[in-house]
């Protein structure tokens, strides 16, 4: 790799032993994938993927205090993951023992090593940190030190930024020593498609169902996909956005994607059209069939595959503002039809701080909270994350949950007809 | 016995029992449970990976075609190698992956004391070819010799 001399000089310890090794860390990540040379990061904000303070976790901590004893700090201010704990979410004796006493007691401590480091303020905690009640929305073509899968899968297909699948960690040492090492999705030729994928469904796909059959198809390569245009229209309007955000999510758990083009509707793809797609592209078709297919196969994994669900999370990746509201509609309007007032089993829609903040000021927020549905900021992975967890019939329309944890996926009618007294 | 070259990613030298899959290897799914409640064999807690689940990860030759799954995935290993719970070393028969190699350089920087040496670009021949239980030693040029 060729460095410039500021580069080098940090490398060669004239700015600390500390920085050097931050420097040190970034060089080796990108010889590994024969980068040229490092870039400068772009964005305004970094965006980090370790949100949690898990006492397993103790490397991590002991590894960021070592950078604020150096005086080291994210050259960027950041958002985070979202908190793993909520008292609002619903957790037995021994849960709330095991999560408080025994997993997340570096928690606190995590925290004020994080706005330290230079975290953007003390509700910047979400995986949508993209979101405008958020304010850390990158710009077409900015450079990102990124980690959250669904975050960056978003920012580099749906904004236009560009950004690797980086790791923990490597994401905060990139906005310290201020460049990334240019290779994969940095690069114009990463950015071409490898795989054309077209949905020839007789109705609007399931987003996360959908994004699950492309990840595992393509793995982390790019796909370019026909035929959505046709469901969600050629505007990047809420609605789409919305959809486009569940979607990539589960490209990016389900397989390992990092950037789709969407034709007709996202940035490039407007752009360059087929000029994106790869000599030699392989294709996938995607049917009704395919996607019932996909469905069927997922294992249950709960103790009891007959047991009756105890637990229902909505927003992982948390939900938009319109799709808080949205939800409020469906979940009044299905109650009424069934006959019911609230609920019947414990549903928790999640979403940012600051959207959640958005949302109580409308008149949606009352109505919802009267069907009984509990709104979190928690990061329902994390509170799923423990062997207590896989004993509870936990039900969700998120594939990123479904696919960390023994939560069993349903598409969104069906988690509706579900929580308001239909059948599944 | 066979010998295969790839490309030195964290350097070292070791033999080691190998334990193999050919699927990828979700790196979270695998270590968390052993790293958070304390097992001391570390065995793979991975229940979509058939030819993993259970086994002693801890010392052993980790054979893999990459690693998949959360973008937590380098800290994890990065923690693994920290806490000396890691495996001996991994064998990538495909380029190694970006989360795999953070995790891979992150203990190789950060971590004193603790060598956990990684090759990729082994190919297919020799995901092919080793199998659970047979000795497997890394060189410090990135040849791997594996026995029966």
């Amino acid at each position: 790799m060729i460095l410039t001399k500021e580069q080098q000089a940090i490398l060669d310890g004239e700015k600390g032993e500390t920085l050097a090794k931050v420097m040190k860390t970034l060089v080796m990540y990108g010889d590994a994938f024969e980068a040229e040379k490092l870039v400068p990061i772009t964005s305004k904000y970094n965006h980090l993927v370790t949100s949690f303070g898990l006492k397993v976790m103790s490397p991590v901590y002991d590894l960021m205090q070592k950078l604020l004893d150096a005086g080291v700090a994210s050259g960027q201010k950041f958002s985070v993951d979202p908190r793993p704990l909520d008292k609002n979410v619903p957790a037995n004796f021994l849960q709330n023992l095991v999560f408080n006493k025994f997993m997340y007691t570096k928690q606190d401590f995590y925290e004020e090593q994080l706005e330290k480091l230079g975290l953007m303020d003390k509700d910047a905690f979400s995986c949508t940190c993209y979101m405008d009640e958020m304010g850390n929305k990158p710009q077409k073509g900015d450079v990102l030190s990124w980690a959250e899968s669904s975050a960056v899968v978003y920012a580099n297909s749906v904004l236009g930024a560009r950004c690797n699948r980086n790791s923990g960690i490597i994401d905060i040492m990139g906005s310290i020593v201020g460049y990334v090492p240019y290779f994969g999705l940095l690069t114009d030729e990463g950015r071409k498609a490898t795989w054309v994928v077209k949905v020839n469904t007789t109705k609007k796909p399931e987003a996360q169902l959908l994004g699950s059959a492309i990840g595992m198809k393509v793995m982390e390569d790019v796909p370019y996909v026909v035929g959505l245009d046709k469901w969600i229209g050629t505007e990047l309007n809420d609605a789409a956005c919305a959809y486009l955000k569940d979607f990539g999510a589960a490209t990016a758990s389900n397989g390992a994607v990092g950037l789709y083009h969407i034709e007709n509707l996202t940035p490039e793809a407007c752009e360059l059209g087929e000029k994106l797609i790869s000599e030699g592209a392989k294709e996938y078709i995607i049917d009704d069939a395919e996607l019932e297919r996909v469905q069927k196969n997922y294992p249950v994994i709960w103790k009891d595959p007959d047991a009756a669900p105890k637990l229902c999370f909505v927003g992982c990746p948390h939900l938009s503002l319109e799709q808080l509201k949205d939800w409020t509609d469906k979940i009044e309007a299905s109650l009424k039809e069934n006959g019911g007032k609230k609920v019947c089993i414990p549903t928790v829609l999640t979403a940012a701080p600051k959207v959640l903040e958005a949302f109580e000021k409308t008149e949606y927020a009352e109505r919802l909270k009267a069907t009984g549905v509990i709104t979190s900021y928690i990061c329902p992975l994390m509170y799923m994350n423990n062997p207590l967890c896989k004993k509870m019939p936990v039900i969700t329309s998120s594939n990123k949950l479904r696919t960390y944890t023994s939560a069993r996926y349903y598409t969104d009618a069906e988690i509706l007809k579900a929580i308001t007294g239909g059948k599944k | 016995m066979k010998q295969f070259k790839g490309r030195v990613i964290a350097p070292g030298e070791v033999t080691a029992e190998a334990v193999v899959t050919t699927q990828g290897f979700n790196t979270l799914a695998s270590f968390q449970m052993a790293l958070q409640f304390g097992d001391k064999e570390v065995k793979c807690g991975d229940q979509n990976n058939e030819e993993l689940h259970g086994k002693p990860l801890i010392g052993k030759a980790l054979c893999l075609p990459q690693t998949i799954g959360s973008t937590t995935g380098g800290l994890v290993l990065y923690c693994a190698c920290a806490m000396e719970r890691n495996p001996a070393c991994m064998l990538f028969a495909n380029h190694i992956d970006s989360l795999a190699a953070a995790g891979a350089i992150l203990a190789d920087v950060w971590v004193d004391g603790v060598s956990m040496p990684v090759v990729d670009c082994l190919g297919d021949e020799f995901l092919n070819y080793v199998k659970d239980g047979m000795k497997v030693t890394v060189k410090a040029d990135g040849v791997v010799e594996v026995e029966e």
